[in-house]
């Protein structure tokens, strides 16, 4: 079956799938609430705001995971405390916010780069490079990921009627303002871990791409969630697979795995649509 | 025997924004079962008063009672249905998942499945005529069709008293007869009270007990038949109105001029005054 011996027998392998798994089940969950709340484009800038967050973890020597993890909490904090506004205000505030978290990507990257004489740092922030991804990461990225899906599990009812009207959500009693922050926090968990996956640039494709085919084939939310999740899964072992697959295609280097997910992630969405 | 206590007696309420007063004084009552038409042009404080009801708004002063007993917050005796609802065609959100998040949606938790909550929905939903289309995605249903749903979701926790906002704008006049009736049918059958704000009192006429309108933040009320007066409304609008009936129905057209009001409130005298 598999061209590629020893694929499961492969440690990087089995740290790239379980924080590659790690990140599909967490963006299935919380992708389908972005869309619903039409925050794509924050949940996108969340993403690449993060990978400030990476190139100063490389920098300093840092864990990536933690450094992603604490610059998306830095922004989705700042997101929060933004409240509710008009979507033409809230995304004027989100790109600014945008453009100046990848100045300060573009600062720490140069300086990774001048320091150390290596491109390595600036592909692996925006691009991912699951195989590298150290053995010692997988139990804090899946302490991440299940925290992420306790807090949605916990919230997902009030969650959802907030994300399909804020006013009639208050007005049963639903606090809110709260909600929303509870919901940025996964957001944050779920960029980070999609960062570590396929880089913070191409993050928002796992993050968007299963959840938006997931919601065009479903008619009820919960199953939305469960097959964005199916979705993201098989696209990023059968990416992780590909890449693994592809040393033997051109021989002495394989191919990105960011690349096979985003474009399985991408043909899944345009089938989506004849499915329908 | 003692009389029962009114559904909603609000007192001298008193509304401002800044300096700008939304609200003087109103006063009005309406015992249980009623259906009462809030009246007014667009601006006039109906939405500021239904808000203000719901405990969304913190008035200046003045009173408001339900069942007899001082409200100052959000209660669950009080069930809204807002003006309308923003679904994307595409979100997988069904009908009766929409009344279901009227009885749950504040809830922390997975939605498991019951049998008893999914019994109260189906009768909601037939209390509004909505069965045939519970399964339907929001998205897919005409104005009317959500408005049913809306009314379902508004009504599954047996409020005492049901709010709704501009609930006719924009229909058809066949979906405005189906929600009207199910209006009624609601204040008539299950004795809840019924308010109902609208601009238009035309298509509420045939079917409401008292009026309550709404004019440069001052209230008047009193029993239909005593306020849909050409005198009364003449003076109320500010415009010549035309009370008229029509194989056996009241109608009520702008019939002339403004500078003819004078004449109309030197012949015709109001009578009706604010009723606390």
């Amino acid at each position: 079956m598999f061209a590629a011996a020893g694929f499961f027998s492969s440690a990087p392998v089995q740290t790239a799938l379980v924080i590659a798994g790690g990140a599909a089940v967490v963006s299935g969950a919380v992708g389908v609430f972005t869309i619903i709340r039409g925050s794509t484009f924050a949940g996108h800038a969340l993403a690449d705001v993060s990978s400030a967050g990476g190139a100063a973890a490389f920098l300093f020597g840092l864990s990536p995971l933690l450094g992603f993890l604490g610059m998306a909490a830095v922004a989705a904090g700042a997101m929060g405390m933004a409240g509710e506004r008009r979507a033409a205000e809230r995304d004027l505030l989100t790109g600014i916010v945008l453009g100046a978290g990848l100045g300060v990507t573009a600062l720490f990257l140069y300086f990774d780069v001048t320091s150390r004489s290596t491109t390595g740092a600036a592909i692996s922030v925006m691009f991912g490079s699951m195989f590298a991804i150290p053995p010692g990461m997988a139990p804090l990225a899946v302490s991440i990921g299940a925290a992420a899906l306790v807090v949605i599990g916990l919230i997902y009812r009030p969650l959802l009627l907030s994300s399909l009207d804020p006013g009639l959500a208050r007005v049963r009693g639903v606090p809110v303002r709260l909600v929303g922050g509870l919901y940025l926090l996964v957001l944050a968990f779920a960029v980070t871990l999609s960062a570590m996956t396929i880089g913070a640039i191409l993050s928002t494709a796992l993050l968007i791409g299963p959840a938006a085919a997931a919601l065009r084939l479903s008619r009820r939310p919960d199953f939305a969630i469960l097959l964005a999740m199916a979705i993201g899964i098989f696209a990023c072992f059968c990416g992780i697979w590909l890449a693994y697959d592809s040393y033997d295609w051109t021989p002495g280097h394989g191919w990105p795995v960011s690349f096979f997910i985003v474009t399985i992630i991408f043909v899944i969405y345009l089938l989506s649509g004849l499915a329908r | 025997m003692d009389k029962p206590p009114d559904a909603l007696s609000v007192a001298y309420l008193n509304v401002a924004f800044g300096a700008r007063r939304v609200l003087q004084d109103v006063s009005f009552s309406l015992a249980p079962g009623a259906f009462c038409g809030l009246i007014g042009s667009n601006g006039s404080g109906k939405t500021t008063l239904l808000r203000t009801i719901l405990g969304l708004e913190t008035p200046q002063g003045g009173d408001i009672r339900i069942d007899g007993v001082r409200h100052t917050g959000r209660s669950a005796s009080i069930g809204y249905v807002p003006q309308k609802l923003n679904i994307d065609p595409d979100m997988p959100i069904r009908a009766c998942d929409l009344v279901e998040l009227g009885l749950t949606g504040h809830r922390l938790g997975l939605p498991w499945p019951s049998k008893a909550r999914r019994a109260l929905v189906e009768e909601m939903l037939a209390a509004v005529d909505a069965t045939g289309f519970a399964g339907q995605r929001l998205g897919s249903l005409s104005g009317g069709q959500l408005q049913r749903v809306m009314i379902a979701h508004a009504l599954i926790r047996r409020p005492r008293l049901l709010l709704l906002d501009e609930p006719l704008a924009s229909l058809d006049i066949a979906a405005i007869a189906g929600v009207v009736a199910v209006l009624r049918r609601i204040a008539t059958e299950y004795g809840i009270t019924v308010l109902v704000s609208a601009h238009d009192m035309n298509p509420l006429l045939a079917a409401m007990d008292r009026i309550v309108y709404l004019a440069h933040g001052r209230a008047v009320s009193g029993m239909t038949g005593d306020v849909v007066r050409t005198e009364v409304l003449s003076a109320l609008y500010g415009y010549h109105i035309d009370v008229i009936r029509v194989h056996g129905r009241v109608l009520v057209i702008a019939a002339g001029a403004a500078d003819e009001l004078p004449a109309v409130l030197e012949t015709h005298p109001v009578h009706v005054s604010a009723i606390p």
